[in-house]
């Protein structure tokens, strides 16, 4: 565990007592009260999570643009100053190498966040690609510290401390850039959990009073300390794909339903473009889905998918949603079985069955007066 | 360091034991186990009239990290299952010990609990 690196709050999780756990070679809070609680405080109130693992590298120079044209699926030329844009980035063979959200700061100056479990490659990447451009690729995420606060609640809390007449009508995927304090900071409208909030980057060395900051003006509002745990199960809930599982060097985005992300009508060639648009153009036989288990049990990552007794597909994540008080999860599955049904799948040989929904989830929770009718109705 | 009552006995695989004089037991996880496992989202349990011999999976705790499998720690026949957990199932969770038992069973009349760990033995595993 000694290995393991520190986030610059390390302190603030040890005296909020969380229960810390190795992900991406980062000690990372898992989760502080329980993960099914705290995923109910983002839907309800807010959340607050650490996520300064993720990677930021920034991206300078007159051709700055040209260079993250070639690199991503995303069209740039539609990111104006003070806009995010997500995005996936992939090698020329069409294989997603991260996906990352892309932050225009000036015309020749971008600033990105990429998966913590990515970063060096991505750095790798990026270095090589950007050999044939005018510009700096440098990495910069031991600098900062990332803090999301997601929820219906999120607004209220964070505009109590990043006082700015701007922040409350701030868009979605806009974020300012500003001094909090003193403290030059990234506020933006984005987040990972299927609710609004913020997600804002600050320099480490600040980054733990601004979280006290934070949860001391959110604690009237029911803010929750969250961790990786309940982040997981917010994204999978919302439909949100992560990387190595709904997403991955074996599933292009456009098999990940990212379609929306890719461009392929963009002028300026991308890495990966003609090979994307031969998939696309053959047909997609497989797609990510995601789904609602009727049982109790939950489906878990590997898990076979069947139709009758054919193997269709197979599960990428699986967790329980407090929301739907029922297990749920992704499959990759081959696309003409979804409009068939009678879809299961098998744990050590038993088989339970799962519906296939259009995420977010959540807007699948069953309110109980019709809950109470749906029985009387069996 | 989780809660290990005196008066109950242990096993290996994370369960206490509680005997009764009139050849009963009540079974349940213990604290560290709840620890361990997280929140848990399904007990799924045996039903009355089911008999196992001991080391058999009677059960399964789901949570939203792991499926754990339960074990049975002597040999016997379930005469009562916990219902409430089939609604609350976080009741193990905030009860291991009381609240949260899974199953009643009338141990078979060559059931061993010799083997069974002491609170002090179960420390040094669990402590």
């Amino acid at each position: 565990m000694s290995d393991l690196k520190p986030t610059p709050l390390w302190r603030f999780h040890e005296r909020h007592r969380a229960r810390m756990g190795p992900f991406a070679g980062w000690n990372m809070p898992i989760q502080y009260s329980s993960i099914l609680e705290e995923h109910r405080a983002v839907r309800e109130n807010a959340g607050m999570f650490d996520v300064s693992h993720m990677g930021e590298i920034t991206v300078e120079g007159p051709e700055a643009k040209a260079f993250l044209q070639k690199l991503v699926t995303n069209d740039i030329d539609r990111v104006k100053v003070g806009q995010a844009q997500y995005n996936v980035m992939c090698d020329g063979e069409g294989k997603p190498i991260d996906d990352l959200i892309v932050y225009c700061r000036g015309d020749d100056k971008y600033f990105l966040c990429v998966n913590a479990s990515n970063r060096d490659k991505d750095f790798e990447w990026m270095q090589k690609v950007a050999g044939d451009f005018d510009c700096e690729v440098n990495d910069v995420s031991d600098a900062y510290g990332l803090i999301a606060l997601q929820g219906p609640k999120a607004e209220t809390i964070t505009s109590m401390v990043l006082t700015w007449p701007d922040l409350k009508p701030l868009k979605r995927f806009h974020f300012i850039e500003r001094e909090w304090s003193g403290i030059p900071v990234i506020a933006s409208r984005t987040g990972y959990t299927g609710e609004d909030g913020f997600e804002i980057y600050i320099p480490a060395e600040s980054a733990e009073i601004f979280a006290e900051t934070l949860l001391t003006a959110g604690i009237p509002h029911g803010i929750a300390l969250c961790g990786l745990g309940a982040r997981d199960s917010l994204r999978l809930e919302a439909g949100y794909p992560l990387y190595g599982h709904e997403l991955s060097e074996e599933i292009d985005p456009l098999t990940a339903g990212l379609s929306w992300v890719v461009k392929l009508a963009k002028e300026p060639d991308f890495n990966g473009k003609a090979k994307l648009k031969s998939n696309k153009d053959q047909g997609l036989k497989r797609k990510v889905a995601y789904f609602r288990m009727k049982d109790r049990r939950i489906a878990r990552e590997g898990a076979t998918v069947l139709q009758g007794d054919r193997e269709v597909g197979r599960v990428l994540s699986g967790s329980h949603s407090p929301i739907l008080n029922a297990p749920i999860g992704s499959v990759l599955i081959e696309t003409d079985s979804i409009e068939k049904g009678g879809l299961s799948v098998d744990l050590r040989g038993k088989r339970f069955e799962l519906e296939i929904l259009q995420p977010p989830l959540q807007q699948y929770a069953v309110k109980e007066e019709d809950e109470d009718q749906e029985q009387e109705a069996n | 360091m989780s809660e290990i009552p005196q008066d109950l006995k242990y096993t290996k695989d994370h369960e206490w034991i509680q005997l009764a004089d009139d050849g009963t037991a009540l079974i349940g996880i213990t604290d560290y186990a709840q620890e361990s496992l997280g929140d848990v989202t399904f007990v799924e349990l045996p039903e009355v009239g089911d008999s196992f011999e001991s080391g058999d999976t009677f059960g399964v705790v789901e949570s939203v990290k792991a499926a754990s499998d339960l074990y049975m720690p002597v040999s016997g026949e379930i005469v009562e299952i916990n219902d409430a957990l089939e609604g609350e199932p976080e009741l193990v969770n905030r009860s291991p010990y009381k609240e949260a038992w899974l199953i009643k069973v009338q141990l078979a009349d060559d059931a061993n609990t010799d083997d069974l760990l002491s609170a002090d033995s179960y420390r040094e595993i669990a402590g």
